[in-house]
């Protein structure tokens, strides 16, 4: 199999996806340029990390195409698809670093698993990535001992051990301080650029968002609903994109979960 | 007539969940065994399982051991010598402990102890993404975290159930010979004749390698489908020690029947 357009690292068509009945995705259409910084943006629920799972090949699309380097990801047998995602890399909300391993043996963990480097080989490598991420004074602590910052920038460290051409970032920014969201976020644009990756990242964080992406697109009723650059963000004056960027309660997305009128359920009997 | 129509529902409902549980259960040991060959070449996370749940329940498995042996030997020297067959404590304990108690209540312990941690331990690994991370990075779970911990019960449970009767005999000399003041050489020398290697040493291993297979292949399962919520965590933790508990009970019967009936 080839790619469609050998630019494009990722490519999806037409793709509905959804967990019961209901689509989450309902005839979405995107590609990513190799290289750049792609930020997915929407309401709760609107299918943002169903995508990254996707893409991952851990969940299938119900129809169309989804295709990662050339390759439809649901039509992979699993040694394939393990092939696959040894070239991709991701960032979990929470890091998902392994508790029972230290900070270094949680970055040595993909070379020992999917390698046959010797040790003292994967001690540079995992030192070099620690170095890449400024924690190699903290490689002996465990996961417990570290902040919500350090976790995260461990799990990058660990996320990009393998060298991937593709990293996903699920809500890096999610629950830390200013200056961790900004070392995050700097680390996300830096590893970028220096190792040629291609970055998706699925936040709601859009100040930290517009600073670093390419691209941002966002996602309503299952399909693309903009395609903006942070530019045209900034300016933009659809009521959809002002209620994101300006952080309003109500708008398009409404504050009220659907129900009936408030009256007359207050007077119904119970 | 709505009841009698909502009974039958909801008991056809319970079964095929429990038939459908069991054939995931199924499942899941096939799994499991399809790759448990390319795990033992795992050497060094398999011996750091033996160490979480063989090693840490050492404690446990002894005290526990003595203490069943002491009452063993109280009971039965009370009994036996009311026949004037004081001096075959060491048989009635030794066969007790060897045949039943040592794999029964060293499996019934090791489900308490290290089964549970295994199932919570899973359970929290996938409530906190650590599995789907470790799935991300195209190492297989099944195989790094889920097999280890299954090979474990089973190399560790046998040499606990032994290690349990040897601290069991222990304990019926302790309070046997050195307290009750029954004759040292008459309680061991009975034992001696009385206990056969292949009939009830084998026989105690055989049961205890199928108890770690069972109790593992729960844990192990448990842990893997628990819902990922604190209450979802707990609420498998308890399923592992209440089905493990059942299920060494219900297989040792069924394995004596098998091993024991027409000995005599």
């Amino acid at each position: 199999m080839t790619a469609g357009s050998e630019t494009d690292l990722i490519t999806l068509r037409d793709v509905r996806f959804g967990y019961t009945d209901r689509a989450v995705l309902d005839g979405l259409n995107l590609t990513v340029p190799r290289g750049q910084i792609l930020a997915i943006m929407g309401g709760s629920g609107s299918g943002k990390t169903s995508l990254l799972s996707l893409l991952s090949g851990r969940n299938k699309i119900w129809s169309g195409s989804v295709k990662v380097d050339g390759l439809e990801v649901g039509s992979l047998n699993r040694r394939a698809l393990y092939d696959l995602r040894a070239r991709m890399g991701m960032l979990f909300q929470f890091g998902a670093l392994f508790t029972d391993l230290s900070v270094f043996d949680n970055i040595a963990f993909p070379y020992r698993e999917k390698t046959d480097l010797p040790e003292p080989v994967i001690r540079d490598l995992v030192l070099m990535k620690l170095e890449a991420v400024g924690l190699r004074g903290a490689a002996r602590l465990m996961p417990s001992q570290l902040s919500g910052g350090m976790a995260r920038r461990v799990a990058l460290a660990r996320a990009i051990a393998l060298d991937p051409m593709l990293m996903m970032y699920d809500e890096p920014f999610t629950g830390l301080d200013p200056i961790s969201i900004g070392i995050v976020g700097q680390l996300i644009q830096r590893l970028n650029a220096t190792f040629g990756l291609t970055s998706i990242i699925v936040t709601h964080d859009l100040t930290e968002t517009l600073r670093i992406a390419h691209r941002v697109v966002i996602i309503s009723e299952g399909k693309v609903y903009r395609d903006l650059t942070p530019a045209d963000v900034r300016e933009s004056q659809d009521p959809f994109i002002r209620q994101f960027a300006d952080g309003l309660p109500d708008g398009p997305v409404p504050f009220h979960v659907a129900a009936p009128p408030y009256a007359e359920e207050l007077l119904s009997a119970p | 007539m709505n009841r009698f129509l909502d009974f039958i529902e909801g008991l056809g409902a319970g079964i095929t969940g429990k038939l459908d549980r069991l054939g995931r259960g199924a499942m899941f040991f096939a799994a499991l065994l399809r790759i448990l060959l390319p795990t033992f070449k795992r050497f060094h996370e398999n011996i750091r399982q033996v160490y979480f749940a063989g090693v840490r329940s050492l404690a446990i498995i002894v005290v526990s051991g003595l203490f069943v042996g002491m009452v063993l030997a109280i009971q039965g020297y009370e009994v036996l010598q009311r026949f004037g067959s004081a001096e075959s404590l060491g048989s009635l304990v030794a066969l007790s402990l060897v045949r039943e108690l040592g794999p029964v209540v060293a499996a019934l312990l090791f489900a308490g102890r290290a089964g549970s941690a295994v199932t919570a331990e899973i359970g929290l690994m996938a409530a906190t993404e650590q599995l789907a991370a470790m799935d991300l990075m195209a190492v297989d779970p099944m195989a790094r975290v889920v097999a280890p911990r299954f090979v474990a019960a089973i190399i560790s449970l046998p040499i606990l159930a032994l290690i349990f009767s040897s601290a069991g005999i222990i304990g019926a000399y302790l309070v046997g010979v050195e307290l009750i003041g029954i004759d040292a050489g008459a309680f061991w020398s009975q034992m001696q004749s009385s206990v056969d290697f292949k009939l009830d040493i084998l026989n105690g291993l055989y049961k205890a390698i199928v108890f770690g297979v069972a109790v593992g292949l729960i844990s192990v399962y448990e842990g893997y489908h628990a819902n990922p919520t604190a209450e979802g965590v707990s609420s498998a933790t308890t399923r592992t020690v209440v089905i493990s508990s059942l299920s060494v009970l219900i297989l040792d019967f069924v394995m004596t029947v098998l091993m024991f009936r027409g000995l005599n």
